[in-house]
């Protein structure tokens, strides 16, 4: 342990009366890559914050940093800024607001290099470039003089690390640093973390909430729970024998892209709330739990650098059980047949207007955001849709709900078509199709106990008071909450049990098609399991047909039958789960298939990856021919003869075989 | 950035004239000069009067957009303003106030704004310690205070000042010793010192309210990923603050000077009239009272022109400020 470049030993941080990090030890050898994994609330990112002296006043740090020997908590201000940005550097979650809006992103990377190392603007600046250009950025010289809101998400990101490495750090803390990026743009993105670390050798700590991500690109991994670190193991190690039951619950609860690893384990409850833990701060919530893992906290204790804070640690070493051993996983029935079909969307269009000017707004332009998008889900089907930001689905499924006559193209709902509906087939229609949001905070009035908030939709439909007093038990057992619960307020629940709660609301008035607009990214994913294996239980018993709307395809390969792939407004593939994840046909479907990361770090190794170049266009601008041209991969590589077929021909979907149920728009798939 | 301003500038010029007109519609419909000639001692005849008001282009028979029409002429034509009820020329009355007013109102606003913003950014970084708590309490005592009452204050400490001390400490009349001797020097330190009171009385008011927006803009940035940032890539906290976290906190400020100028300016003719300053306040209430139709207007157009500036000047500090508005 004495070769580590930096020592961090019982690190507390406490805000006020409330221990947000309580006790962390962790080392960072010279080069290799620790990932920090852990849940919101974990303590992760205070902990790496923590390190720099970045955090609040009000956070009062204990304990010590060491680098390189030199003990770094209480290092006054003006000494830690000397070390911060050129031994240690940083890059943050949110690129999008981590730089200075009002200051170009060359003059923020030149002053980086000039306060470590006084050197001319000039010279400062071909150094800049330099590092733009080695993280891909293209036309460094110009890139140089834009402001940070006229670069991508992924853009500014990379220009974040190069930022962070402009001064040859030794370590590289990355907080959560793709988060916000879709995955295309994260595989990237996390590309250009490996080049920087080859580039600087620098340490790698890599805080993330992502399995895969730290699967990926770890050598070692701490596990944080409750603000302390509750497992750390080499990668390989820690993800094939865990000997924490909580890392043992969060490889269970991930759904897996490749469809491997059984049922979802949801893990029971929540995590404490900071400053009430005696004894293990997991307890309450593990299915191992016996009297003596009350009495005291576990130590961190273990062999050949594979620690444990459990007293039943070794006793899973030797087991090795798999997660749905170990937790209890709830039976999901298994689903009917799919029935007949309930939505059909055939060549949906959807534009808005550019408008310009602040008195007289004159149209400068049109977006395309939904440019022809087939849809069809039977009753008692999940269909699955994908696509990165911009791909045009929200506004589908606005389009969908608005239940008007589409701009072009035709949507048939229940049998209706909508562009002719009554005020009844209008009412019936808004009954039988009910949406659940993303977050459950923001869905749910604040103001309104829980039953008037499941009710609403029945006094909606004008139903008899005591249906509806019947309805609400009813409604809350279905979706596992207690019927006492009806008299509580939003905040007083979890946001798992906020969600159940949205879901609860939708399911009140017996819809027929519940469409699911990212329903569980915003949950962590020992509580999205929970939600996501209710939903499978839901349809099965109900009968129902889910349009479920994903930027996470591991999720959409656990839960839906078929699914469908956007890109630019576009439905560029479509098919039954199992044949487009098991082959997918178009290229933009295998690069982003190719892109999610797997929490396996032996299949991650296996893997080769198809990196896009650059981000998806803007919908204003409306490529000729395949919309998929600018980035596509296998578009590169056609002679001059198939490539003009490209440009010039808009490519419809087409299936791998008649009578085959998988669609691909492209011209040439499967090559 | 410079497109951009020009089309600012094209707008307030429009502004202009719109506000310009009707001031003058406005003046001519409030105030009644016929009364003022038919009060006087002996009583002129009536169409004595009558020739009077139209020599001076107030009279209220002929139309106004007609009376406007000669009257806007003669401004663009000739530069001239018209003439006083007394028959006088506007234009000499007007050279003679305008820099009394600018001086007051240039440094009163300036001053404030410059408190303001570093008072409240200052505030910020203190959130709820003792500097924050002490300045929060002058604000709001000041904003609850409308400006003629500071300046009385004001005046009354400077005259209990010299009731004291049996001199002058702080000068509290008029905007110069009249017959000061001495160098260019000595003139300048006249000046300052008479100004000194005068331009407190609106600095305070606006110290009181920049600081409050200062404060919640400031409150934002430090709570910001990028001054962070700022300080992961090795600034002190201090110097963060500084370079990224004020420069960003100070943009909204920009719009709120062009919107204060406007409250300055009433803050003003109060102020002028307590410390007896001859400036386009004092005027501005004195023509009221002679329903002096022409002088109003031009007081208006002054304001109007001050006011639009300020807006103009808020415009070009804001693009400056931020690159994101120079589309
Ligand atoms: S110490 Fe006990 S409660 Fe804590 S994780 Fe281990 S078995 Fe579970
Ligand atoms: S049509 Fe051409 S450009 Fe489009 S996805 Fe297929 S190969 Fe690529």
């Amino acid at each position: 342990m004495s070769a580590s470049l930096l020592e961090v030993s019982d690190l507390t941080v406490d805000f006020g009366a409330v221990p947000a990090v309580r006790g962390v030890d962790l080392a960072v050898r010279r080069g290799e890559t620790l990932g920090i994994v852990g849940e919101s609330g974990s303590g992760k990112s205070v902990t790496a914050l923590a390190v720099l002296g970045l955090l609040p006043r009000a956070a009062a740090v204990g304990g010590s940093v060491r680098l390189d020997g030199r003990e770094l908590v209480g290092l006054p201000d003006k000494e830690l800024a000397r070390i911060r940005g050129s031994r240690i550097a940083m890059v943050f979650q949110d690129p999008l607001s981590a730089f200075t809006p009002v200051y170009r992103i060359g003059d923020q990377i030149v002053e980086a290099l000039r306060i470590h190392r006084p050197q001319g603007r000039a010279a400062a600046r071909r150094r800049a470039a330099e590092l733009l250009d080695l993280v891909g950025i293209p036309a460094p010289e110009r890139a140089l003089d834009s402001f940070p809101h006229e670069f991508s998400g992924g853009m500014r990101q990379r220009a974040m690390i190069a930022m962070a490495i402009a001064n040859d750090p030794d370590i590289l803390l990355a907080d959560e640093p793709t988060t916000a990026l879709d995955v295309t743009i994260q595989a990237q993105v996390l590309d250009v973390l490996r080049t920087a670390q080859r580039e600087t050798g620098a340490a790698l700590v890599l805080v993330s909430h992502d399995l895969g991500v730290i699967a990926g690109m770890a050598d070692r991994v701490a596990v944080m729970y409750a603000g302390r670190v509750v497992e750390t193991a080499p990668v390989d190690e820690l993800f094939a024998r865990p000997r924490h039951p909580y890392t043992l619950g969060l490889i269970g609860a991930v759904p897996r892209l490749d469809g491997r690893g059984g049922p979802l384990v949801p893990i029971p409850g929540t995590p404490p709330a900071p400053g009430t833990v005696t004894g293990c701060p997991f307890a309450a919530r593990c299915p191992l739990v016996e009297d003596r893992c009350r009495t005291a906290e576990p130590a961190l204790t273990g062999d050949d650098g594979h620690l444990a804070a459990c007293v039943r640690a070794g006793e899973l070493a030797a087991r090795a059980p798999r997660p749905e051993e170990v937790y209890p996983v709830p039976p999901v029935p298994p689903a009917g047949r799919p029935g007949e079909e309930i939505l059909r969307v055939t060549g949906l269009v959807k534009t808005f207007p550019v408008l310009k000017g602040t008195v007289f707004k004159r149209r400068v332009g049109t977006v395309h955001a939904v440019d022809g998008v087939d849809l069809a889900i039977r009753r008692g089907e999940t269909l699955g849709l994908v696509g990165e930001s911009g791909s045009g689905k929200s506004t589908t499924l606005y389009e969908l709900l608005a239940l008007t006559r589409p701009e072009a193209g035709r949507i048939d709902l229940l049998g209706r078509d909508t562009a002719g509906l009554d005020r009844a087939g209008t009412r019936e229609l808004r009954r039988a199709v009910q949406i659940v949001f993303q977050d459950p905070m923001a869905s749910l009035d604040p103001r309104m106990p829980v039953g008037d908030i499941i009710a609403e939709p029945l006094r909606a439909q004008a139903a008899p008071r005591a249906q509806i007093d019947r309805r609400i038990p009813q409604l809350l057992r279905q979706v596992g909450l207690e019927p006492a619960h009806a008299s509580r307020y939003p905040h007083q629940f979890s946001g798992g049990q906020r969600q159940r709660i949205s879901i609860a609301r939708a399911l009140a008035v017996e819809p027929e098609l519940l469409v699911l607009d990212e329903p569980v990214s915003a949950l962590d994913v020992s509580i999205q399991a929970g939600v996501l294996n209710l939903l499978q239980r839901l349809k099965a018993e109900l009968g129902l047909a889910y349009l479920f709307v994903s930027h996470d395809l591991s999720v959409i390969r656990h839960l839906a039958d078929r699914v469908s792939v956007m890109y630019l407004g576009h439905t560029v593939e479509a098919g039954t789960v199992e044949s487009v994840f098991e082959s997918p046909r178009h290229p933009y479907t295998r690069a982003l298939l190719s892109a999610v990361p797997l929490p396996d770090p032996v299949a991650e190794r296996a893997r080769t990856r198809i990196l896009l170049a650059g981000d998806p266009p803007s919908p204003r601008e409306r490529p000729s021919g395949c919309p998929f041209r600018a980035r596509c991969q296998v578009h590169a590589l056609l002679d001059d003869a198939r490539r003009a077929r490209c440009e010039q021909e808009v490519p419809l979907p087409q299936a791998a075989a008649p009578g085959v149920d998988h669609l691909a728009a492209c011209h040439y798939p499967d090559a | 950035m410079i497109g951009y301003l020009a089309r600012r500038l094209g707008y307030y010029a429009v502004l202009l004239v719109v506000a310009v007109f009707l001031a003058y519609a406005l003046a001519s419909a409030a105030l009644g000069p016929r009364t003022y000639f038919e009060a006087k001692q002996p009583r002129p005849s009536a169409a004595a009067v009558d020739r009077q008001l139209t020599a001076l282009n107030i009279n209220d028979r002929t139309p106004v957009t007609t009376r406007f029409g000669v009257w806007a002429e003669d401004l663009v034509l000739h530069g001239d303003l018209g003439r006083t009820i007394h028959d006088t020329s506007v234009n000499e009355e007007f050279g003679r106030r305008i820099w009394v007013s600018l001086r007051l109102l240039l440094v009163g606003s300036l001053l404030g704004m410059a408190l303001g913003v570093a008072g409240g950014a200052w505030s910020a970084v203190k959130q709820y310690r003792l500097p924050d708590r002490a300045l929060t309490i002058l604000s709001f005592v000041l904003l609850s205070m409308p400006v003629f009452l500071v300046a009385l204050f004001l005046k009354n400490g400077a005259i209990a000042a010299k009731d004291a001390t049996g001199r002058e400490v702080i000068p509290f009349v008029g905007y110069e010793t009249p017959g000061l001797a001495g160098g260019v020097g000595a003139h300048l330190a006249d000046w300052g010192l008479h100004l000194l009171l005068p331009t407190l009385a609106l600095a305070l008011g606006g110290l009181a309210t920049y600081s409050r927006y200062q404060r919640s803009t400031m409150l934002d940035v430090l709570g910001s990923d990028y001054l962070r940032t700022a300080e992961a890539k090795g600034l002190t906290r201090n110097r963060a603050l500084l370079k990224h976290g004020l420069r960003t906190a100070v943009i909204p400020m920009s719009t709120m000077f062009a919107y204060n100028f406007l409250a300055l300016f009433t803050g003003a003719a109060f102020t002028e009239t307590i410390f007896a300053w001859h400036g386009m306040g004092e005027w501005f209430i004195q023509a009221i009272n002679e329903q002096d139709v022409n002088a109003v207007v031009a007081v208006n157009l002054f304001a109007a022109v001050t006011v639009l500036a300020a807006g103009f000047l808020a415009d070009a500090l804001h693009a400056a400020l931020d690159p994101r508005v120079r589309y």
